[in-house]
């Protein structure tokens, strides 16, 4: 028992740890945001690498989900006769959560590990030991502008994937699985409230405060030459997908409380 | 520690020798421990305003680790240091870049930023402190570029320039903000003799002509008696000799008589 709980007790200590080193980055970066002016150069380049670069990802992401999702639901629903109700499925649920949780997914493989890979380069080539030397405090210079243009791409990205999303589950619908398109429209904007919305713009804030730490602390925390850096990438994608996964989860219990899913 | 005159034996307990009443870098009792490995046990160490001293010793004696406490890089398990008169053990990061604007450092791989060019890199740390005009940016590149001896190179990146190169590059973003101490780590290591003299050359003219404090971590003794005006020499984690580049060449010490002349003892064979 005793040798149970060693073994568990060092996995469990690094694990706290690691959860501590996070939330001191967070608060640091915030209390930076507040306290220090911003590096406006570095910020937009960030919302380019961020926002702009990430949109054929996204849109390819959304489009296809929406339209596999309208099959899908078609083929289910028209068996009891409900095929008109595919856009309401459709759109509620990409508003709810396909939208925030597959874009968040790409975003962190695409930009998550983009951050930590030149983050932990610079980590193990002294450059960020440079900064230091010159004065810059690494937070102020890397993390800020990484994190700002982050909760501010995030849910752009998420609406542009909605919006994709639905308009090619209506194009599938009503060009390939000749669904009435007023009753299809009719129904998807009677079933969808402005709450489903804010639920996946809100989602998509978290999550992308969960991979720009997530990705940034990786990147910071980088030792051991290359070898270090491929693996704070690999751990940065890994641990930044799990945590949107999980968290998606205990954000759609807590959303739901705010905002209620259906028609109320 | 060993001080001149020299003598065959290391005295018991070290002591801090300058030669100086005003020092610019005070290092006390310094300890540091890396893992299970001991790399410093209690140096002590002084250099004075205005003066070039190179610290000497074996490859992985602890030189780099001491010179990255100098500038906050590293926090010690115990011990003191004061630059210009402020103790900075204990300082947080924001209140350590006070210190640093006065202290330059070069790393042993340049440290270049490697999305930056040449220029960019030279220029950051005045852009870092709000220098806008890129007339006056590109002027003070300019000049830096004349004194490190590469003129015209500014729009390369880090990637396509030699070790050498990188170096010089370093070196001019280190002492562009004009710091009134300057510290190296192994700038000749990987040189080809002439850029190494051109490395040397410039270390004395920074002390000569604007008076720069130095500290020079380096294996090349070459080097260190063309630039120092006094030698340490780290042995297992101490200062073991301290003196002037003249005393360390007419020590008998067995242990500098082997670094000097390169000698190893025996367990290879």
């Amino acid at each position: 028992m005793v040798r149970f709980f060693n073994a568990l007790g060092a996995p469990l200590l690094s694990f706290f740890q690691y959860l501590g080193e996070l939330v001191l980055l967070a608060a640091d970066t915030f209390r930076s945001i507040f306290t220090h002016r911003l590096r406006w150069k570095l910020f937009l380049n960030q919302v380019v690498e961020i926002g702009l670069l990430s949109q054929l990802v996204v849109v390819i992401t959304g489009g296809f989900t929406g339209a596999v999702f309208a099959a899908q639901t078609f083929f289910q629903f028209n068996k009891i006769g409900m095929g008109s109700a595919t856009g309401a499925v459709v759109s509620v649920s990409i508003c709810r959560e396909l939208g925030p949780v597959l874009t968040a997914l790409m975003v962190a493989g695409r930009v998550g590990a983009a951050m930590s890979a030149e983050i932990g380069t610079m980590k193990v080539t002294e450059q960020i030991d440079a900064l230091r030397a010159l004065a810059v405090y690494p937070t102020d210079y890397l993390v800020v502008p990484r994190a700002l243009a982050m909760m501010i791409s995030m849910p752009l990205l998420v609406a542009e994937c909605i919006a994709v999303g639905i308009a090619a589950g209506y194009f599938v619908a009503i060009f390939m699985l000749d669904i009435n398109g007023t009753y299809y429209m009719a129904n998807m904007v009677k079933w969808t409230r402005s709450r489903d919305i804010i639920m996946g713009l809100s989602k998509a804030f978290c999550f992308g405060i969960l991979i720009v730490f997530i990705s940034c602390q990786k990147g910071l925390s980088a030792r051991e030459g290359a070898v270090g850096v491929g693996r704070a990438t690999t751990e940065a994608v890994v641990n930044s997908s799990l945590a949107v996964l999980i968290c998606n989860f205990f954000l759609t219990m807590l959303l739901n409380i705010i905002y209620p899913a259906g028609y109320q | 520690m060993i001080e001149a005159p020299p003598s065959s034996k290391p005295s018991a307990q070290p002591r801090v020798v300058s030669g100086h009443s005003s020092p610019m870098i005070a290092v006390r009792s310094l300890a540091k421990k890396i893992g299970q490995q001991e790399i410093l046990r209690g140096v002590d160490l002084e250099v004075a305003t205005g003066e070039t001293l190179a610290i000497i010793g074996r490859s992985g004696g602890g030189k780099s680790v001491l010179l990255k406490h100098l500038v906050g890089l590293m926090t010690p398990d115990a011990g003191e240091i004061c630059i210009d008169g402020q103790n900075i053990i204990g300082m947080n990061e924001r209140q350590l870049g006070a210190i640093r604007k006065k202290v330059g450092i070069l790393f042993q791989g340049g440290a270049l930023f490697d999305s930056m060019t040449v220029e960019e890199n030279i220029a950051f740390p005045l852009r870092e402190a709000g220098e806008r005009d890129p007339k006056a940016l590109q002027a003070k590149v300019e000049e830096i570029l004349e004194v490190i001896e590469m003129e015209g190179q500014q729009d390369k990146m880090p990637e396509s320039l030699s070790g050498g190169m990188k170096k010089r590059v370093g070196l001019a973003r280190s002492i562009i903000r004009r710091p009134s101490c300057v510290l190296y780590d192994e700038p000749t290591s990987g040189l080809d003799p002439v850029v190494a003299d051109s490395i040397n050359r410039l270390i004395r003219r920074l002390q000569q002509r604007l008076g720069v404090t130095s500290v020079v971590v380096t294996h090349d003794m070459k080097s260190a008696f063309d630039v120092a005006n006094h030698v340490a020499y780290l042995h297992e984690g101490r200062i073991y000799f301290y003196g002037t580049p003249i005393e360390l060449q007419q020590t008998r010490d067995p242990i500098l008589q082997d670094f000097l002349l390169g000698r190893s003892d025996g367990r290879g064979d």
